[in-house]
């Protein structure tokens, strides 16, 4: 149960530094993806003009506000609120995502799947739990949307964040077979029999 | 008692924005009585960060979740309020328009087909909104529920038989909630509707999922139904963003309908941690807003 800060991008040899457990602040450049982006970029051949290898993405589509381009908003957009989304709908995504584009690590709530545990180990990635529902304060981690490709899908574009002291986030699956999601689920299936019982529900 | 339709749009619109950024007290209240049972350690830390984040949008004045979800509107018109029926629905949907366009809030609503967003919050059918009926003289309350995706992606119907009893209603709600593992944003409100129609009691699933913490189902067995499941349901381990521990659920709610002879439906629909809604009361005095 390690902690690191980590300065983005990550090389394959430290995201298999990570396990189950520890927590991780990011630095630097993040990339806000979700479901319509991967659609496009993965069923409707879209190319990124981003270079996203061994960069970490979040499963959001952010509140923001259109504004003229500055130093401060470069983008043309400045930050209202910014959270992330499920991501197990984007499960099928995970494993073109960094075998395409590279990416390291894949920050959302609730969860992937199996193909992604299997991607995490086959390519070198994490998943990175972010607590769902928190984005006032999340918002508070982003200096800045630095820039945005693939706008016409907004607010699923292609979001391009600068953040400081992101996190802590847990690491919940990591590239040496581990998900913190699968222990629980199979802890909590494992007490359905009981509290079926103590609902006086008869089995047959 | 003469409602402007100009008033009912400025409330649309206040109420949309004002539901996204302050939780209600009950809610708040249901945090602290789940952080104060929580043996889990992580489960403890994500509990204190969601607590962390309602105090960072109250003073950053900024939006709780970045979810705006669907947008739904529930209204009830007490006696002798006179508006015109399709003037307040068309005032409900400008406010909800203007809501995102003004703030700007993110337009999470997209054609079901086409998945165009006209980043108005709206659409066919959208925003929801739902007509009732009050014995209380010239009142009308519009409660505003921005209902979150992560929350509604995770909703079931089953069809159940009479032969499979009340077992069927109890064994389904629980294995919903398994299946729904950290998908629904847990510590979650578990709506369950039973019986009605199909659709009806999906409606059932969802008002239960959306009315405060404390509240209960009128029904003295759906009420001692409810009771029994709040009771277990935090023993599953499920736990705060499904990364276990014991804050599965802040509570289960159940609302209910008459049924068939030969049905015995059960539908479950959960609200998220980020359990939002806000409400305004025109009343003679003018417009108040709450929760």
């Amino acid at each position: 149960m390690a902690h690191y800060d980590i300065t983005t991008p990550i090389s394959d040899a430290d995201v298999r530094k990570l396990s189950v457990n520890d927590t991780v602040t990011l630095s630097g450049t993040l990339f806000g993806i979700r479901d319509a982006t991967q659609i496009h970029m993965f069923d409707h051949g879209r190319e990124t003009r981003f270079d996203l290898s061994g960069h970490a993405v979040i499963h959001t589509a952010p509140n923001v506000r259109k504004v003229e381009p500055s130093e401060q908003y470069p983008a043309g957009y400045a930050p209202v609120c910014i959270g992330t989304t499920t991501s197990a709908r984007m499960e099928r995504f995970t494993r073109p995502l960094m075998k395409k584009n590279g990416v390291r690590m894949v920050i959302g709530k609730g969860g992937l799947l199996d193909d992604s545990l299997a991607a995490f180990g086959d390519l070198g990635g994490v998943y990175l739990a972010i607590i769902g529902g928190t984005a006032a304060l999340e918002t508070t981690w982003i200096e800045a949307i630095e820039d945005v490709d693939l706008d016409d899908l907004n607010p699923e574009s292609l979001w391009k964040f600068r953040v400081r002291d992101f996190g802590p986030l847990l690491v919940a699956m990591d590239s040496h077979g581990k998900s913190l999601y699968t222990t629980v689920r199979s802890d909590s299936r494992g007490r359905r029999d009981q509290v079926l019982a103590n609902l006086g529900v008869k089995q047959r | 008692m003469k409602i402007d339709a100009s008033h009912v749009e400025e409330a649309a619109k206040e109420l949309y924005i004002r539901a996204l950024k302050v939780l209600p007290p009950d809610i708040k209240r249901g945090f602290d009585t789940l952080a104060a049972k929580e043996s889990n350690v992580t489960g403890r830390a994500v509990l204190g960060t969601m607590i962390q984040n309602i105090e960072v949008a109250e003073q950053t004045d900024n939006l709780l979740c970045q979810d705006t979800g669907i947008p739904i509107y529930n209204v009830t018109i007490g006696t002798n309020v006179e508006i015109g029926g399709p003037e307040l629905r068309e005032a409900i949907r400008r406010g909800c328009e203007r809501a995102t366009r003004e703030y700007p809030l993110r337009s999470s609503v997209v054609h079901p087909l086409t998945r165009k967003n006209n980043h108005t919050s709206t659409g066919p059918g959208v925003p929801v909104i739902h007509y009732d009926f009050s014995a209380d003289a010239e009142t009308l309350i519009i409660e505003m529920v921005p209902k979150g995706s992560g929350s509604e992606n995770n909703s079931w119907l089953k069809m159940a038989v009479p032969a499979e009893g009340v077992d069927a209603i109890k064994a389904f709600v629980i294995d919903c909630i398994l299946d729904a593992g950290g998908r629904t944003c847990p510590p979650t409100i578990v709506g369950v509707g039973v019986g009605g129609t199909a659709d009806l009691c999906v409606h059932l699933a969802k008002q239960a999922a959306t009315r405060a913490l404390g509240s209960q189902c009128q029904d003295p067995e759906g009420h001692a139904l409810e009771q029994e499941l709040s009771a277990v349901v935090n023993e599953l381990g499920v736990g705060a963003q499904g990364l276990g521990g014991d804050s599965t659920a802040f509570a289960v709610h159940v609302e209910l309908a008459a049924t068939h002879i030969t049905m015995n439906p059960v539908a479950v629909n959960m609200q998220c941690h980020s359990a939002r809604r806000s409400s305004a009361t025109f009343t003679p005095k003018g417009v108040e807003y709450g929760f």
